[in-house]
């Protein structure tokens, strides 16, 4: 047996790059798709449990769990659901734009370091290559609005999209911020250089960048209490009223992979990513705790989920001109003040600048 | 087991047709298109394939801001515009063969520009008919920029900032206007606002029913 997967392991190591890059592609592609799923599960079991409710409970896999397989119960209800296009409406683009809400956000995971070893690009420029996309998914949104011809899903697509461009701005400051204590924007060295523990990572130094980060976050990914592009009480369903089955199946498998990835990406900018919170500390530190592994990154993300769960079941929505004001006038001054701040840290080398790469 | 230099290279040229191809492709399609929205995605498209090319020379700074500047904002706010605005084609068509002239007037410009960027640098002992010098590996492209931007070039840098923000201030300035009797909400009012203010109990004294 021990044999046969050291045999398998050696094959492995001789596989072209290409085929062994593409198999990771496959891989991550799949259990992000997978996580998705159960977290629509946990989401509805989580929101029910705060409303004193239980939640889905009947559909089982092998006597598992109730309601473990509802997810897999609602993609085949989808699956087997009629596309409607609506006359008049643009056939190309209204096709094109689920997939267009979904690839970036599958495509970002490219350059998240999931462990030590474990990383399917070490592209220098990560940051930005993160940022771009992220950018890009408001496309899938607005052409989705525009092509169904409908009223409402072409109010939902504005709002959608002023709301991104406006928090990308923050977005953006915010990550500045971590380049600036990174000195990098290799997202494996920017996990790297947070090294020490719990009170070394980014957040303590960086807290109302983190702070302004995670609110963009939600907002990005236009999860209560800043889902006005859906707004159920007002335009219908937003920007997706006009799709139904598989289609809009896409655009809700987008949301919540943006949530995850979201998730990850606090984890690794703020959070140290795989790093044990407990590296360096006496006793435990020695032992597995603190060491770094794809356990520690897998937890934080949890818990960054389960923050976003928390919102949508706590807080009424934002109204419109107060996410407006929000995004320009509160988190974008909060970012530049802080900003001034980390320089006058990083001049003085106190810190993560008390080492000596920044002059 | 890496791909040998030469397939690499084979590899590279592959790709950088392709991308021309489509960058041509799409930048027709922007000024052939009859939707102004199609024209704004075609653009979107020339904007990626460019962004392509850039990746083949190396240049990944460059060509990661530019999309994420142009794809990622600037067209937003173009479609954004685009879609709302209820465009009348025929009006627009009627100017077309009035100002073709300027249009060629511009052309004929741009092709002069490239052709003597191209002939100064033939002219400065850059090989122009090889493709693009591969960087050794750890060079960081981001640096080197970030080199250059803030020492040799810090002035211009400078002064292309401060027009960006006299063009915000334009363009605020522009557009603020006070209207007078516009009804709007003061929001730090709502924001500090207590139970006590908005809800008043009262006592109010039981009548004898008669």
């Amino acid at each position: 047996m021990h044999t046969q997967i050291s045999h398998l392991l050696a094959l492995w190591g001789t596989l072209p790059g290409i085929i062994r890059t593409t198999v990771w592609i496959l891989i991550i592609t799949i259990v992000v798709i997978l996580c998705v799923a159960f977290l629509t599960l946990w989401e509805r079991k989580v929101i029910g449990w705060m409303q004193l409710r239980r939640g889905p409970n009947r559909v089982r896999i092998f006597g598992l769990l109730p309601g473990l397989g509802q997810p897999f119960a609602d993609v085949v209800k989808l699956l087997t659901k009629e596309v409607v296009i609506p006359t008049r409406a643009n056939r190309f683009l209204f096709r094109l734009a689920p997939m267009l809400a979904l690839v970036p956000a599958l495509a970002a995971w490219a350059v998240i370091p999931l462990s030590p070893e474990l990383v399917v690009s070490k592209a220098n420029a990560g940051l930005l290559y993160l940022l771009a996309l992220s950018s890009m998914g408001v496309y899938g949104i607005i052409l989705a609005g525009w092509a169904a011809n409908s009223k409402y899903a072409f109010l939902g697509a504005m709002r959608s999209a002023a709301q991104m461009v406006a928090y990308e701005i923050a977005m953006g400051f915010a990550l500045v911020g971590v380049l600036m204590a990174a000195g990098s924007m290799n997202l494996g060295t920017i996990v790297g250089r947070q090294q020490g523990g719990f009170l070394a990572w980014n957040w303590f130094w960086l807290f109302p960048l983190f702070v302004v980060y995670f609110i963009s976050g939600v907002a990005e990914t236009n999860r209560a209490p800043f889902d006005v592009a859906e707004g159920e009480s007002e335009i219908v369903a937003g920007f997706h009223v006009e799709y139904s089955g598989i289609a809009f199946a896409l655009f809700f498998l987008a949301e919540y992979a943006n949530m995850i990835l979201i998730s990850a990406l606090t984890a690794v900018f703020f959070f140290g990513g795989w790093l044990s919170p407990f590296a360096g500390y006496p006793l435990i530190g020695a032992t597995f705790l603190g060491a770094p592994s794809f356990f520690w990154l897998g937890l934080k993300v949890f818990v960054f989920l389960f923050l976003f769960l928390w919102f949508r079941a706590t807080f009424p929505r934002y109204r419109y001109d107060q996410i407006m004001r929000l995004g320009w006038k509160a988190l974008i001054p909060v970012t530049l003040v802080w900003l001034g701040a980390e320089m006058l840290m990083a001049a003085m080398h106190v810190g993560p600048w008390a080492g000596s790469w920044f002059h | 087991m890496p791909l040998t230099g030469e397939a690499t290279a084979v590899l590279v040229e592959i790709l950088f047709y392709l991308f021309a191809t489509l960058l041509v492709a799409g930048a027709l399609g922007v000024i052939t298109a009859r939707n102004p929205v199609y024209s704004a995605l075609f653009l979107v498209f020339a904007f990626i394939n460019s962004a392509g090319i850039w990746l083949l020379a190396e240049a990944e700074f460059l060509a990661i801001v530019l999309v994420l500047v142009y794809v990622g904002a600037v067209m937003v706010l173009f479609l954004f515009v685009v879609m709302m605005l209820d465009i009348n084609l025929a009006e627009l068509r009627r100017g077309f063969t009035r100002f073709a002239w300027l249009g060629w007037l511009t052309a004929l410009a741009l092709i002069a520009e490239i052709t003597t960027v191209v002939w100064t640098r033939g002219m400065a002992g850059v090989d122009l008919s090889k493709g693009f010098v591969p960087e050794p590996a750890g060079f960081s492209n981001t640096r080197a920029l970030g080199q250059v931007i803030y020492t040799r070039y810090a002035y211009p840098f400078e002064l292309a900032a401060v027009l960006l923000v006299v063009a915000i201030v334009a363009a605020i300035a522009l557009t603020l206007r006070r209207r007078p009797g516009l009804k709007s909400q003061d929001i730090s009012l709502q924001v500090a606002v207590r139970a006590e203010d908005r809800v008043r109990l009262v006592k109010v004294a039981t009548e004898k029913r008669s």
